[in-house]
């Protein structure tokens, strides 16, 4: 009823392959963006931003990033919390030595340069595969969080090896720092969440995601096909990178205002990314939208349940939330192993037939 | 052997169902390919004219798909050249061979499962689409207009080889036999020069056969493509091809039309053994 394309006729290609080739999914996407720039700025409080807006929004463009990677390319990586702090340090350096630039451009060179980084580890890609190359790109996880808490150039020799996020300003608005209002931080957030899925989106429907999804599927045939493995493999790099910087500097100036390499930006920040991409769905930018949403608003979901809503001691609360989500994440691989995605593409099926299935 | 392919080596010739057939277009000299110990080609020369039907034809194990494989620019040979449109071939990587224009299938079907049909067969026309990224990621310009163009050419092919009803199904969801045709349908979006088949008939029954044969008759016959083409089915062979290459053990023992092979008497031992009385 709702997903229905009988009497949407496309007569040109530009019609038939674009994102939301069905009317209903196409105002739908519509009515979710106008909501996302038009309402919530004006009801947004700090709690909901924090806990929830924020953290999801800057999560989305790193899953968004690490599904080009693993769920297009077929590439598994395990440093991405390395490359989030690439684009934060690389932020972090460009707000104290260029303080005149506009911090928009600053995030957008921090991804550049996370990008080349990401090029760098991408380069053992070529000579391995699968767990192996899992095992290669932790190696710049940990490399990456040594360099960041060993070269003091980095934190600008501050004495605490902290790296802290000075005022700056969009308009006129501050951004950044302690005098930052909510629903600013949240509408820069959402302009790079915005801009990333649109660009993501379009690379992976045209001739690169192809070529990313023919090295996944099979590397051989993608080769005799026209596909050079050297230069998909490492596009792929640098896109997913570049994302994953763009959101370790969103995180780092935007949300936290402050962060220190080991704890922000370690092993934990890689799966925790990874599981959204597995959990929302791999090859998927919608997936990375919902693996992002289910980890971050769980957790919150959960503390208000348990310790709202039960009256349970937050240390009991906080120990069986890990465990709670642990179990669901479980069942829900097996339940479901596409992920999310999948669950969504299920559910538009059924629904294109609904209320009268046969 | 026949001398058959001495007489017609350079210039063209005309079939016996009065087809007119170019010059030499690929010419295998000498190839000899090792695998450590195992020799798996040794000194094959063979060629391929400009709009032939060639198929190379043996016994398991006689070095027929490692040929292909030298062919598409899986190997390299140890020793012998590979010539191509009259110039020496260097050592290329896979993908510069599909950009000269040669393009294949393969015998356990590698298409793209995570894909749908078009998409896989969109595949086939990367060598074409040459847009940077940023022009991709905006959508616009090049990017969009290459995508459109070359849409355009793949939409042709699908009607082609009537796959039109199954456009937009994921590949891991079709028959075999489909599966089958939406590979050649991958290999013809590239708009190869030379087409290599390795068995695009296994497994089928009469019916498929029959459906393979005609498309592979047709793009011949329709696009002017140059088709090397190796499978067990003799019927077929003999059917379809122009000129037939015999393998054993890695040599050569027959070459020739149909007609001549199948009176050659190494062709005769190898298929059906020799009798020691």
């Amino acid at each position: 009823m709702f997903y229905r394309e009988a009497g949407d006729f496309k007569t040109t290609y530009a019609d038939d392959s674009q994102t939301f080739p069905i009317k209903f999914d196409r105002y739908r996407y519509y009515l979710v963006l106008a909501v996302a720039f038009g309402v919530i700025p004006f009801i947004i409080n700090d709690y909901w931003a924090n806990a929830v807006l924020l953290p999801f929004l800057i999560y989305a463009i790193a899953a968004i990033g690490l599904n080009i990677l693993v769920g297009y390319a077929g590439q598994v990586s395990l440093g991405s919390g390395g490359f989030m702090a690439v684009g934060a340090y690389a932020t972090y350096k460009l707000m104290t030595s260029f303080p005149d630039v506009n911090i928009f451009f600053h995030v957008i060179i921090a991804g550049g340069i996370t990008a080349l980084v990401g090029v760098m580890f991408g380069l053992p890609s070529l000579r391995i595969k699968g767990f192996y190359l899992a095992v290669s790109t932790l190696a710049a996880q940990f490399f990456l969080v040594w360099l960041f808490n060993r070269v003091p150039w980095f934190y600008n020799y501050s004495a605490s090896g902290q790296i802290s996020s000075p005022e700056r300003t969009v308009f006129g608005y501050a951004v950044t720092g302690p005098n930052a209002e909510t629903w600013v931080a949240y509408l820069f957030c959402l302009v790079f969440v915005t801009i990333s899925a649109i660009i993501a989106r379009n690379l992976t429907r045209g001739a690169s995601g192809r070529r990313w999804m023919a090295i996944r599927d099979m590397d051989i045939a993608a080769e005799i096909i026209g596909v050079n493995p050297l230069k998909a493999k490492l596009t792929a790099f640098a896109v997913s990178s570049f994302f994953i910087g763009i959101a370790g500097a969103l995180f780092f100036a935007v949300y936290l205002g402050s962060a220190e390499v080991g704890d922000t930006f370690g092993t934990t920040k890689s799966f925790l990314l990874l599981f959204m991409v597995i959990i929302g769905g791999l090859g998927s930018i919608f997936g990375s939208f919902a693996g992002a949403a289910f980890l971050v608003v769980l957790p919150v979901l959960l503390k208000n349940v348990l310790v709202a809503g039960l009256g349970w001691p937050t240390d009991t609360a906080a120990h069986l939330e890990i465990l709670i989500i642990g179990g669901l994440i479980i069942t829900f691989l097996i339940a479901e192993p596409h992920g999310l995605a999948q669950l969504w593409r299920v559910a538009k099926e059924k629904l294109r037939l609904w209320p009268f299935p046969h | 052997m026949s001398d058959n392919s001495q007489d017609i080596s350079q210039g063209g010739y005309t079939t016996v169902d009065g087809r007119k057939i170019g010059g030499v277009m690929m010419e295998m000299k000498n190839i000899t390919l090792r695998f450590g110990g195992v020799v798996a080609i040794s000194d094959i020369s063979f060629n391929i004219h400009e709009g032939e039907i060639r198929a190379i034809i043996g016994p398991n194990g006689a070095g027929k798909s490692s040929m292909l494989n030298v062919i598409s620019g899986f190997y390299n040979p140890q020793e012998g050249e590979v010539w191509f449109h009259g110039a020496k071939r260097p050592n290329m990587r896979p993908y510069q061979v599909a950009e000269q224009g040669i393009a294949r299938t393969f015998q356990n079907i590698a298409l793209f499962e995570g894909m749908s049909v078009l998409d896989n067969v969109m595949t086939g026309r990367l060598t074409k689409m040459k847009s940077g990224m940023f022009a991709q990621a905006l959508w616009k310009g090049k990017a969009e207009q290459e995508e459109f163009e070359n849409r355009e050419v793949v939409e042709k092919i699908i009607d082609f080889l009537e796959i039109q009803a199954i456009r937009k199904t994921p590949v891991a969801r079709l028959p075999y036999g489909l599966k089958k045709r939406v590979e050649l349908a991958r290999a013809l979006a590239a708009e190869p020069k030379l087409l290599l088949l390795d068995e695009p008939m296994a497994g089928m029954n009469v019916e498929e056969k029959e459906d393979m044969s005609r498309f592979i008759l047709d793009v011949n016959d329709e696009f002017g493509t140059t088709i090397a083409l190796i499978e067990h089915d003799m019927g077929v062979v003999m059917d379809l091809s122009d000129r037939v290459v015999v393998m054993d053990y890695g040599r050569k023992i027959g070459d020739g039309t149909p007609a001549e092979v199948l009176a050659n008497q190494d062709v005769i031992d190898a298929y059906l053994g020799v009798s020691h009385d």
